[in-house]
Formats: structure tokens, sequence, C-alpha cells
């Protein structure tokens, strides 16, 4: 039995006594190295050796990305620059990028939890790995590659190249038996395959890891028909650590979190009080392996809930649910409640849009009114033919109307101006004029 | 085997302790490493409770041993193997051996001692050699062997050596902690407080760093040996770059 497997099965009481010690560890030193917790700490009087066990962990202040944006770009980092031997960054579309950085054990660990995740997906050292995550400041590339190689599988590093012929070609001729992406990557390609007519059988596809951002059951659905694979979620953030947080296992049926590097909880957004098991909130992880870059209570913006009860795969970590939205963006309309990504998730099912939007919402006559600008997929059949194309514009709308209960104009763009427009953001991007 | 559990201990009121978690798995060897008057003794006091814990929960086997006395925790299988060998120099090898038995004769199972003992000159073949020999003659090295020893008479589950290394000649040092594996080998639980760090995150499967009371790192022996913080602070690396 490998170490790993001592760990993710770990009993109840022997994971707390690691966690306690792992967290009491981490804070004694982020309260030494970082002046940010230390400020933090003796603003609310929170003395460090109060904290005796794992449910004294609400006592402590949370960490926003408002104070990791502040802190950019190294006040955050519990070492010396001599110390750390990468660094990675978010990317800075809303302000400026949050920089995160990673000691020699960071990478170690990394590697390893990634290395973890990957084989619960049954990834071994037979398997071909095609990554089609950026290799850059964005931690998917490098971090699945790091997992991918630990396990001794042949990585592919295939992020630059964009057509879709060529990612076909490597698929095709280096064997490739598993893929490793983002839902919008995985779904552009499913829908490649099929206005192509590449059969299944034509590829040595058998499983893929998608990641990097939410994504619903019927996209699922979509990729695993075409290509014929079995898909696993995998949930991670570059604040955090990057891929390597948690993802699923062989059951599906909830993300496992790696509980031996990262406690995590669920609080209200609004209140900030924590949440019940079960219960939907925003999840906040705190990190208590982490050398370089460490964080306490951090929250992720993302909702979710914690899944009560063991896994029948025999794994004792906490489950968390899908990712089902943000906290942050909310959009209150016409009297209802509307995440931008539940819009998203209906664009992805109507076929031949392709898998982005932009939202509009704005103020005409006193009334809200929405308006969803999507694009025709460049090798979408009919993209000639108007009346199909009306036809498409009005089933949208009609989705939108059933699921949401309000009434929106669908409006089409040229697919790159959409992703010009977008900045490349693969989530929604809303722009409110209601109050500007 | 052994949880320690956000516990605070002290000498009055000098808190020396402070909210300190550790564990050990059976079967491992467990380093802690620190400075001089980090807190690695009372540690080790605390945990064979001849310092009750101010707070904190100490778990043995899944037995609270925080309220039971001295002697009890022995009989229990968690064994101290004191700082600076503390054999007794008037008696001889041999009776000093026989001394740390004491709870097998207790417990009734007076058959076994004569086993423990020839386990006890397998492991350290010298011991045999000089069993006439009076304690208080031997090396330094002879006598750390002896206090291991006799610390094994009472076939311990757990046995804390509070600085094997202390005092003793390199090639000495390296015998002990050879001997020191092979106990683990034979099944034995070890946690081991130590000033020579790289000694002892040689043999150790995972190590806790102390500073002032408190534990600022964890991790596995080889973890900590990559740490920055540790090779500087602890095992003497990186000189150029703090002379400049």
């Amino acid at each position: 039995m490998t170490v790993h497997q001592l760990s993710e099965t770990m009993s109840k009481p022997d994971l707390s006594q690691l966690q306690i010690e792992r967290l009491q560890t981490t804070l004694n030193r982020v309260y030494r190295n970082v002046s940010f917790y230390k400020h933090a700490l003796d603003e609310h009087k929170i003395q460090i050796d109060t904290i005796r066990n794992l449910a004294d962990i609400r006592n402590l202040p949370l960490t926003s990305k408002e104070d990791l944006r502040k802190s950019y770009p190294y006040d955050m980092f519990a070492l010396p620059l001599r110390d750390v031997v990468r660094i990675h960054a978010s990317s800075g579309t809303t302000g400026k990028p949050i920089v995160v950085g990673y000691s020699r054990n960071d990478l170690a660990h990394w590697a390893d939890l990634v290395a973890r995740e990957l084989s619960w997906a049954g990834i071994t050292d037979r398997d071909v790995v095609q990554i089609g995550f950026a290799y850059g400041l964005f931690t998917g590339g490098l971090g699945y590659q790091d997992g991918a190689e630990k396990i001794g599988a042949s990585v592919i590093p295939a992020s630059n190249q964009t057509a879709m012929s060529d990612l076909f070609t490597i698929m095709k001729d280096f064997k490739t038996s598993a893929l490793i992406c983002s839902p919008t990557t995985a779904l552009t390609l499913a829908r490649y395959m099929r206005s192509t007519g590449i059969h299944p059988e034509q590829l040595h596809m058998k499983r893929g890891i998608i990641g990097s951002e939410p994504w619903s059951e019927s996209v699922r659905t979509e990729i695993e028909e075409t290509f014929q694979i079995e898909l696993f979620d995998s949930y991670g953030l570059s604040e955090i650590m990057g891929p390597g947080v948690s993802a699923e296992c062989e059951c599906h049926c909830g993300l496992h979190v790696n509980e031996d590097h990262f406690i995590v909880e669920v609080i209200d957004p609004k209140t900030l009080e924590s949440l019940d098991e079960g219960d939907e909130g925003e999840l906040v992880f705190t990190t208590i392996t982490k050398e370089a870059f460490p964080l306490i209570r951090y929250r992720t913006g993302d909702r979710g809930s914690i899944i009560p009860g063991p896994c029948k795969c025999g794994r004792t970590f906490v489950r968390t649910s899908r990712i089902t939205g943000r906290t942050d963006d909310l959009i209150m309309l016409q009297g209802a409640k509307v995440f931008p990504l539940q819009l998203l998730n209906t664009v992805h099912e109507t076929k031949g849009i392709a898998p982005q939007c932009q939202i509009i919402i704005s103020k005409t006559d006193g009334a809200d009114a929405i308006e969803i600008r999507v694009a025709i997929e460049s090798n979408y059949e009919h993209i000639d033919e108007i009346k199909i194309l009306e036809k498409l514009r009005t089933d949208l709308g009609k989705s939108v109307k059933d699921r949401f209960g309000i009434g929106a104009k669908i409006t089409f763009m040229e697919e790159t101006t959409l992703i010009n427009e977008n900045r490349g953001k693969k989530q929604p991007v809303v722009i409110d004029k209601r109050y500007s | 085997m052994l949880k320690v559990r956000s516990v605070e201990s002290g000498y009055g009121k000098l808190k020396v302790l402070t909210n300190v978690s550790l564990h050990v798995g059976k079967g491992e060897i467990v380093g802690i490493i620190g400075a001089n008057g980090a807190g690695k003794t009372t540690l080790l006091h605390t945990i064979s409770q001849v310092i009750k814990p101010q707070c904190g929960e100490i778990r043995f086997n899944d037995i609270p041993i925080t309220t039971i006395a001295p002697h009890k925790t022995n009989s229990l299988g968690c064994v101290l193997v004191p700082e600076g060998r503390q054999v007794f120099a008037p008696m001889t090898v041999a009776e000093n051996l026989l001394l740390g038995a004491y709870s097998l004769y207790k417990k009734g199972k007076k058959e076994c001692v004569t086993e423990e003992l020839s386990k006890v000159y397998g492991l350290f073949p010298v011991l045999k050699q000089r069993h006439a020999q009076l304690a208080g003659t031997l090396s330094g090295g002879e006598q750390q062997m002896l206090a291991i020893g006799r610390a094994l008479m009472a076939k311990p589950l757990c046995i804390m050596l509070d600085e094997p290394s202390m005092g003793l000649a390199p090639l000495v040092v390296k015998e002990i902690l050879t001997a020191i594996r092979t106990l683990r080998d034979t099944g034995t639980t070890i946690l081991i407080v130590e000033q020579n760090s790289k000694a002892v995150l040689g043999i150790a499967d995972r190590g806790y760093v102390l500073e002032t009371g408190s534990i600022v790192l964890e991790g596995t022996a080889q973890d900590l040996l990559n740490n920055t913080e540790v090779q500087r602070a602890y095992l003497g690396k990186d000189y150029t770059r703090i002379n400049e």
C-alpha cells in the first residue's frame, strides 16, 4: 500500500489529529512570517494558542480575494523569495493579479496531490495524457503536467495547438488515452468531432479530467457520449494551490477534498456564519501544509456544499458538491435570481451555438431587460440558413424563459468578436448597465 | 499510538509549551528537533507525566494518560530514556538492566526477563562483555547503550529518547542510531528528541520542529531536510549567504 492510499483512507480521529497539528503549525508560521495575518489576528484579538480543536477554526478571520490583491505582489508570502522556487499568478481581469509562490516542498506536495487525483480517475503509467491547459502564469498546465509525470504517464503538453485538426491529429497519432482540459475546450472538441464525422473508435481515448470552470451534467453527458469516455471533475484554484484541491473518484458523487492538506468549510456569503453539512454556501479553504503561500480561511467565491456521509469508494476524505456557481455574481432580474453560469449552461445545451456568452442587463422604460449575446459555431453546417438561425434564436429564448421565467433578447455576434470582447474568459461576461 | 493534542506545559508560572500537538504512529520513528530551550525535554517529561500538562490531552493507545502517575505510563508501555543517560553508577551493567525490568516483575512476567536480557545483549553486544562491570566506569557511548537497554527491558511499545547523541563521538552516535533503526524494525515505536538534527532526520520517518515551545514545522523527514529554513537553522547549510 502506498502512502497515498494510507492517507486517503485514514480514520476520522487520525485525520482530525493530523489536521489540528498542521493547522496549529501553519498558524504559528503565518503569525510569525506574514504581517497581514499578524495584524488580522491581533485586530480580532485572537490568540493562536486558543485554536485547540478543529471547530475553533471558525474563530479565525477570513481572507478575501481583495486582501490578496492588496498584498500584490509578494506581501502574503511566508517565505523569503530565495526560498520560493516557482511563481504563478491568477488572471487579473478584474483588478491586479494575485501572485502565488511555491517552495520546493510545495511543488513536491502539489505533484503528489495531482497524481493522487489523476489516479482516482484511473490514470496509470500506461496512459498517454494530453493536456489542453495553458502553460504559463496559470496553474493548470504545469500543475497537471507535474502530477501526470509523477504517475509515470506519457504527457503531451498540447496547449499551444489551437487548430482543432492538429489536436485531433495528436489524439489519433500519439494514441492519447486521457484528456485534461477545461469543459469549454472539451465541448468545442466534441462538437468539432461530430461535425467532421470523427468516430470515437478512431481515437484511443478512455477518460477525461475536466476542471478550471464549473460545468453541468448536460455538458458531461454530451462530451462523454461524443468521445465515449468517462469524465472526472477536478477542482482547484491558484490561490490555494492550483489543480489538486479536490476531485471526483470513480463513484462520481461529489469531489473528495485532499483533507490532509486543506481544511474545507462552507459559510453563508452574507452573514459569514459557518454552515452545516449539506447546506449550500461559499466554499472556504485553509491550507495546512503550504510553506510559501499559506492561506487561512480563504473565501473562494465558489458556491457548493459539503456532502454528508461516507463515499462508497472507501476514501474517508470529505466530499463537496460540484460547483454550482459564484457567490459574487448573482443577478437579480425581473424578480428572478439568475446565476450567469446557469445561463451559460443553457447556451451550452443549444446545438449550433458556441459555448460562450455575454450578458447585458439594462433598464428599458423602468423595467429590467436582459440581452444574451451569443455566437454561431464557425463550423455549424446551417450557418448561412437564416430560417434555421432564427429558429435557434427562438429556441434559446424559449429555453431561457422556461428555465428562469425571464424574457431575454438573443443577439448573434461573430464568434471571434465575442471571444475578443470576453478577453478569452470562458465564463460569461456580465455587463450591468442598470446602475451606470 | 501516541497522540498529543493542544498541550500546554511548564514549570509553575513559567509556560514552556504552547498548544503543542503531535502524533507518533505504530512502528514509526518520529524526530523532534529544536534549539536549546525550545522545550524538547519538557515535552518528553510531559508525555511521560513527570510534569503534568496544564491543559490538553495525551493519549497512549487511545488511553488518556494525563491523569495517571508517571510509573504507570511505563507499565502501559511508554518508556523514557532520560537525557544524560542517568545510569546507576555504583551498580553493575546487568543490575542496571534488571532494574529496567521492574514493571515485568510487577506484572508477574518474570520468565520474560531472561528473554529480554538476551535481546538487549544481542542489540548491544558490548553490554554483554561488560555485564559485571560497574556502570559508572563505562564510556559515554556504552552508558547510552545501557540506558536504552534498561528501557528496553520493560518490553516497551514506545520508547522516547532524550538527546541520545549528546556528548558522544560521531562513530558512537552512528552506532546508536543504527541500533535505534534496528529497534524500529523489530516493531518498537520511537520518539526521539535531538539537537543533532541531521542525525535524527537521517533515521526518522517524520519530524517536528519545535521553536520556543511551539511547533512551527512538521512533515516527513525528507520534507524537513528539503526545507530551507531547517537547512539554515539546524543543518548548518547556506553559510555563505549568512556571511554576506
